[in-house]
């Protein structure tokens, strides 16, 4: 008895000074991570915040405490909320049609057996080129007097549409050229998930009586694609409210503001105009948006798609 | 409740030919096992009468009927998988009850917010609720109906999917490697449900597997193919006494019963080890043929060697393997280091041997198998003017 009691007692300081090597060693390890993530995101976060909460001008010598005086101010701002609009109005386009576009190739491209490489190779294009360059095409596309677009529009009876140039149809334009430099990459990511899921779950449902498409679709394929398809949701909402480059490459916000979205005002007032600290309470207000994007995927959609 | 019809069923894979004309007939009621090794075409026989692959040439009768046109859910089976396919985002309850949910709904009464719509459909969910919680309590699953499949053991999944077979009271039922997933000891504890729930059901079973002792402890009939036929087919005692051909002899039985080469001398009488002895097969002189015998027909020689009818050689104890009721012992041949051969015996005959030692095995010759050149097996000529043959392969 007295040797148990006495063994913990002797052994204590030993054990004591185990834990904190253990523990020394376990920050160790977690340090250049830590290191890297407050060098790459905490620290740029921070200065952001800080700037965000000045008027500083880019190269200008002082600058003052202006507390949040620039979010009011963008708050307020007509052109900002115009923007703000646009930006969802964009995303209300894409995302559906970026992901139910992906997903119906996907699933028609993924039983073919010789020619999905090639359908893959087809779709995949728009991802890898780069989008600068393609607005050149783009553009000439749907130019209103000399693109092939307009040539089958006028072919087919229709009065041309100036696509880039028309209010009305310019955001929705670029909407789709969204979704056409999407849909390659959200293809690929379903059809990873649709491979995953193994086909004796098709051939079980065929014997319990799945022996339609849609059946099929409803009870095996679709249920099983649901951590992809958050996934590409999520990314493609977030890619889809980064938009900038068509913007800036093709209407520069316009016709008449029609185009103009956050990112892109964001980039004006920061780099064209120089107000740092106010681009950077936009900033601060995109970021936001990001953050609910994606705590809606952890918090609210996670739990209900995985199995 | 239904019988099934094989007939020269052919099937290739590009250019590899799985099956070459199968026939068979299976009882009402029966339960036949179909087994052989990896790649033999058992399986793709299985999933050509679930309806899951097209045979190239012949048909398949269920009830009498041809099926050959009808979707696999048309045909009156269920199927088990190997690996269970359950559906992983459903809770056990909805797995067992999508076989009906299917055949009870309509696909307006199915679809998602549709449904709503239909008065009659919660009715129906009534009554499905009901047969799925009779096959529950069946399996003993009432208690886990809620879970998903990932949070039940193998065992528990096994149950859910013969519970998904069987809450739509198939005609014929298929299983295609059920218990291979399980560990050993629930394996033998599902052989014996299994058979049970089959005399329960009363329902046709076909099985497949590769491990010969379920198919020698459950089946009323088995099957061995190989290469895309059925080499032979008959009761589980009928193969392991009288197998048709050596591929037979060597998958049936374990320990793997043993092989030694003899010869055929004057008069048809055979030759082992230079020694003649009483059989004699209708065979040429010079031919050379395979003995079988069963690791239980061989006993150990005191004294003397050479009584009338039991033929011997000398071994080498190499190992002893000790199984508690039973050992088994490894016996190298003189003279021939890459042959070996088995012996079953009791513990106190195995107590009586240490390692290496020389002894004298011995057998009936009336308990050995003998196999032609081909493979095929030869019934000995009989003392009393049997005249013996040479049962023909088939191919």
């Amino acid at each position: 008895m007295t040797l148990a009691l006495s063994a913990p007692a002797g052994f204590a300081p030993v054990a004591r000074r185990r834990l904190w090597i253990e523990r020394i060693t376990g920050l160790g390890f977690a340090l250049p991570a830590f290191v890297l993530l407050l060098l790459t995101i905490l620290l740029p976060l921070a200065v952001l915040l800080w700037l965000s909460l000045t008027n500083y001008e880019f190269g200008g010598v002082d600058m003052d405490w202006v507390g949040f005086a620039n979010f009011g101010k963008a708050l307020a701002d007509p052109i900002i909320r115009r923007s703000l609009v646009n930006t969802l109005l964009y995303v209300a386009i894409v995302v559906p049609g970026g992901v139910l576009g992906a997903l119906m190739i996907a699933v028609l491209v993924h039983r073919r057996t010789r020619s999905r490489s090639l359908y893959e190779v087809i779709y995949f294009l728009p991802v890898t080129s780069t989008l600068i360059a393609m607005a050149t095409v783009w553009q000439f596309l749907l130019h209103p007097s000399l693109g092939p677009v307009n040539g089958v529009l006028k072919w087919l009876g229709f009065a041309p549409v100036a696509f880039l140039s028309e209010p009305s149809t310019a955001l929705a334009t670029l909407a789709v050229i969204g979704i056409w430099q999407l849909i390659g990459f959200n293809m690929i990511l379903f059809l990873a998930g649709l491979t995953a899921i193994p086909r004796d779950l098709y051939e079980a449902a065929d014997i319990d009586g799945c022996s339609s498409g849609i059946d099929r679709f409803l009870t095996i394929t679709w249920p099983l694609l649901g951590p992809t398809t958050m996934f590409v949701l999520v990314t493609t909402m977030i890619t889809a409210f980064k938009i900038f480059d068509t913007v800036a490459v093709m209407t520069r916000g316009g016709p008449v503001g029609s185009t103009e979205v956050l990112l892109y005002n964001i980039y004006l007032e920061g780099f064209q105009y120089f107000h740092t600290g106010y681009a950077a309470a936009l900033t601060f207000i995109f970021l936001a948006f990001i953050l609910v994007f994606s705590a809606v995927q952890t918090f609210a959609l996670d739990r209900k798609v995985h199995y | 409740m239904a019988t099934v019809a094989l007939s020269s069923i052919a099937k290739s894979f590009g250019s590899t030919k799985v099956l070459g004309g199968v026939d068979l007939d299976i009882a009402d009621g029966e339960f036949l096992t179909l087994v052989g090794p990896s790649g033999c075409g058992k399986s793709t026989l299985i999933r050509i009468i679930a309806g899951l692959e097209h045979q190239d040439g012949g048909g398949v009768a269920i009830g009498g009927s041809r099926v050959d046109h009808l979707r696999p859910h048309e045909r009156r089976v269920a199927m088990v998988f190997q690996s269970y396919a359950l559906y992983p985002h459903m809770s056990v309850r909805a797995n067992i009850a999508l076989p009906l949910t299917m055949s009870r709904l309509s696909l307006r009464q199915r679809l998602p917010l549709l449904r709503l719509l239909s008065r009659r459909r919660r009715e129906v969910m009534r009554g499905i609720e009901a047969d799925v919680g009779a096959v529950a309590m069946q399996l003993q699953l009432d208690h886990l109906l809620d879970r998903k499949p990932a949070q039940l053991s193998g065992g528990q999944r096994q149950r859910v999917a013969l519970g998904r077979a069987m809450v739509r009271q198939p005609a014929v039922f298929l299983m295609d490697e059920p218990l291979s997933n399980l560990d050993a000891k629930l394996r033998v504890h599902m052989r014996t449900e299994l058979a049970e729930l089959h005399k329960r059901l009363g329902a046709t079973f076909i099985y497949v597997t590769h491990d010969q002792v379920e198919a020698m402890t459950m089946s009323d009939r088995v099957a061995m193919m190989d290469s895309g036929s059925i080499l032979q087919l008959g009761t589980p005692s009928r193969l392991y006494e009288k197998p048709a051909s050596l591929k037979v002899a060597q998958f049936i039985g374990s320990p793997a019963i043993n092989l030694l080469p003899a010869t055929v001398a004057a008069a048809g009488r055979l030759e082992l080890f230079g020694r003649p002895m009483a059989l004699a097969v209708p065979l040429a002189q010079g031919q050379a043929v395979t003995l079988g015998i069963r690791s239980e027909a061989l006993a150990l020689v005191h004294g003397e060697p050479g009584a009338p009818g039991r033929a011997w050689f000398t071994a080498r104890l190499r190992r002893k393997e000790n199984l508690g009721s039973e050992y088994i012992l490894h016996f190298d041949l003189a003279g021939r280091d890459a042959q070996g051969v088995t012996m079953r015996t009791t513990p106190a005959i195995a107590a009586g041997l240490s390692e290496a030692a020389e002894v004298t095995l011995g057998f009936d010759e009336a308990a050995c198998h003998i196999f032609g050149t081909d493979g095929g097996r030869v019934e000995p000529r009989g003392e009393n003017g049997a005249t013996g043959s040479v049962v023909p392969l088939r191919a």
